[in-house]
């Protein structure tokens, strides 16, 4: 995907300009998720499980090359065949090798950030592929050509209202539909996908080093469709996303969907290896493709490494008050809300990303709900650090705070300058910057008199009473 | 006891009436209170938006200020979290910043931690009040009980606030850097407040931003910062 994240500023406020329904359904959904992720988390000891999950991560990827070849080494016993892919380029390759070797034209797709990250659905187009997206909110932003906007749910912006519109348009279902009916046509279309697709396609939650089993979680049961109907299966699997053993799973299975969606587990869970064998129902072929695009880099940062830890559970999102505003599309990459503010930098370089870690108040709640304690307010303060000591800071900015360090190192031009608030004009470089805050809140009203002054008099009084 | 104030900047220019009623409040309870001269401001704006260079100066300069106090006490939770969880990462290996950690807190903490009051008197008896938790007071410096429980105890009548616990969208800098989301949020937070007499906060940012927000879509409600709730709770 082509990364637009230096464009959010201005498309954080044209979205909110222009449709304000996203905001609408955007803070209704995380709201409702939030609710549920905080009921799920007090039903166990989760402060316990937290740190589990947290150290588990942190030794995976303190030694993950030892566990990526044990991974590998597994699935090679079990038929599968690996590949290393250090970006969108070599995941292609791959992809380009099955479809002129299986004469692929279908293909059904379960839900997975990682491909979007590769840009797998334009390059299959571009061989003539036909792509089905078989999440059902995946295959709504599909039909409307729109990227994911949340990392679990990707439709999450949409209202219902538009779901309908979209779909009188598209197959002619009356503007009133149930969002059953709805769903019922979705699958019809769907279910004939799954029947005549010869490549399924799919991500992974957790790949177990110890067994090379992929693990992957949800809710509608496409995934177990998607990658078991078709003869070949390509799992693209992110290097961070590896577990030492499989009784891992038991705290990460249920930790995750916690997380996400408040549920104890997800209704699905697939676990798989390679083929399938003689007798066996299932693909002939299966490919697991281990994809860096930037990991390796990340995991040598010494102030970054801990974005790895991510589950993509989406838990910040929904308790993040800024993505509640305007949902993913703003951000302008893959990944949106507080993990994407400070994931995406990492992945596509500051520069790219330079305003997404100011998007961001700084309240902390992301890192109340991670279920792995990703300290991402930390991680905000760390790239807008290296951003100011990069150079990137805008020239309004640079300017006022040289003036801010110089008023506030000296108690003489503090003075003057709380004397300027009450009356003389202010010092034009700091004009901009009021006008951004007294267009939405009216002009400012200091105190008659500021507190210092207060307290001299206060003090006067008192030495007078003594 | 003796505290050294440190009114923060915010505060000091916009709500000049909560300096005086820590002051007061604080004497009241027997305490001695010394306003250090020099201080300006703790350098959050600037740590915040990555500017660390400038943040540094202004923590050091604010350590120098306030080197002999035993207490400092803030009537704002994120400057008070901006001297205790941040200095110490700004100035990394000084001994003096870590020590200095130690000793601050922000007003109702103070109250309710260190002299173990929980009762002031019952001067709010009756009032409605809102009481929005500044996020760095209620996440960073652990402060969420203090607040309520001294205002309950004055006989307030804390409201049931749905979004009590979400950000204003305040946040300094990022309510000028990002205008149109900061104001969303207000608009989000504001839509759910319940009817309230007094809005409350330990920070004057967050209260500037609402109350602005409030002015302009002409709510009229008193908002007020914590500590003159708290002076109102004593005096009556
Ligand atoms: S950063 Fe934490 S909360 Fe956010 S998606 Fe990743 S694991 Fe989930």
């Amino acid at each position: 995907m082509r990364a637009k994240a230096r464009f959010y500023p201005k498309e954080a406020a044209r979205l909110l300009k222009e449709r304000p329904g996203v905001r609408e359904a955007v803070t209704g959904a995380t709201l409702h998720f939030e609710r549920n992720r905080l009921r799920a988390y007090a039903e166990v000891p989760i402060e316990e499980w937290r740190e589990r999950a947290k150290a588990i991560k942190d030794h995976v990827l303190s030694h993950l090359d030892r566990y990526l070849e044990e991974a590998e080494r597994r699935l090679l016993e079990k038929g599968a065949r690996v590949h290393w892919a250090e970006g969108p380029e070599e995941a292609h390759q791959v992809l380009l090798e099955i479809v002129r070797r299986r004469g692929v034209r279908r293909a059904v797709k379960a839900k997975s950030m990682l491909t979007e990250e590769l840009g797998v659905n334009p390059f299959l187009e571009s061989l003539g592929v036909e792509v089905f997206e078989t999440d059902l909110g995946e295959y709504l932003i599909q039909l409307l050509k729109e990227p994911p906007s949340h990392i679990v749910g990707p439709a999450i912006h949409l209202s219902l209202e538009e779901i309908r519109r979209l779909f009188h348009e598209r197959f002619g279902t009356p503007l009133e539909a149930s969002p059953e009916a709805l769903a019922g046509v979705a699958r019809k279309v769907l279910r004939e996908a799954f029947l005549t697709a010869d490549l399924g396609i799919s991500g992974a939650n957790f790949l177990v080093a110890e067994t090379g089993t992929l693990a992957l979680m949800e809710n509608e049961g496409n995934i177990r469709l998607s990658t078991s109907l078709p003869r070949v299966h390509v799992a693209f699997v992110g290097l961070e996303k590896l577990l030492p053993r499989l009784s891992d799973l038991a705290l990460f299975l249920p930790l995750t969907a916690r997380a996400a969606t408040g549920q104890r587990l997800s209704t699905y869970v697939s676990l798989l290896g390679g083929p399938a064998k003689e007798g066996e129902e299932g693909p002939e072929e299966v490919h697991v493709v281990l994809v860096d695009h930037g990991r390796t880099a990340l995991l040598a940062d010494p102030e970054a490494w801990e974005t790895l830890r991510c589950l993509r559970c989406g838990a910040c999102l929904n308790a993040c008050p800024v993505y509640r505003q305007t949902g993913g599309h703003p951000y302008g990459y893959v990944y949106s809300g507080p993990i994407g503010a400070v994931l995406d930098p990492g992945l596509l370089s500051l520069e790219e990303a330079y305003p997404l870690p100011y998007a961001s108040t700084l309240c902390g709640a992301c890192l109340e709900a991670c279920p792995v304690k990703i300290p991402i307010p930390r991680l905000l303060l760390t790239w807008r650090h290296r951003a100011v000591a990069e150079g990137l800071t805008p020239g309004w900015e640079k300017t006022a705070m040289a003036a801010f360090r110089k008023v506030m190192e000296s108690p003489a031009l503090y003075r003057l300058f709380s004397k300027a608030l009450r009356g003389l004009p202010l010092p034009q470089d700091l004009l901009p910057l009021l006008r951004a805050w007294t267009e939405g809140r009216g002009a400012l009203r200091p105190s008659p008199k500021p507190f210092h002054e207060l307290w001299r008099e206060m003090e006067e009084d008192r030495g007078r009473q003594n | 006891m003796r505290v050294a104030l440190f009114i923060t900047c915010l505060a000091d220019q916009f709500y000049a009436e909560a300096g005086v009623a820590a002051v007061r409040l604080l004497r009241a309870l027997g305490v001695e209170v010394d306003f250090p001269e020099g201080q300006t401001c703790c350098g959050q704006p600037a740590f915040n938006a990555g500017h660390w260079e400038e943040a540094r100066a202004l923590a050091r300069r604010t350590l120098r200020v306030f080197q002999e106090a035993e207490y400092v006490v803030l009537p704002s939770g994120s400057c008070a979290s901006m001297l205790r969880n941040h200095y110490p990462e700004l100035l990394p290996g000084s001994r003096e910043a870590l020590a200095f950690s130690e000793r601050v807190y922000e007003l109702s903490q103070f109250l309710v931690r260190v002299l173990g009051v929980e009762r002031l008197g019952e001067g709010l008896k009756g009032v409605r009040v809102a009481y929005h938790h500044g996020c760095h007071a209620l996440r960073e410096l652990g402060v969420r009980e203090e607040p309520l429980t001294l205002l309950t105890n004055a006989g307030a009548e804390v409201l049931p606030w749905e979004a009590a616990e979400e950000c204003c969208g305040f946040g300094g800098l990022f309510s000028v850097k990002l205008p149109e989301v900061s104001l969303a949020m207000a608009d989000r937070k504001l839509s759910t407040l319940p009817a309230a007499q007094v809005l409350t906060s330990t920070d004057a940012g967050c209260l500037l931003h609402l109350s602005g927000r409030m002015a302009k879509s002409g709510v009229n409600l008193r908002v007020a910062p914590l500590a003159t709730l708290l002076w109102e709770a004593y005096a009556g």
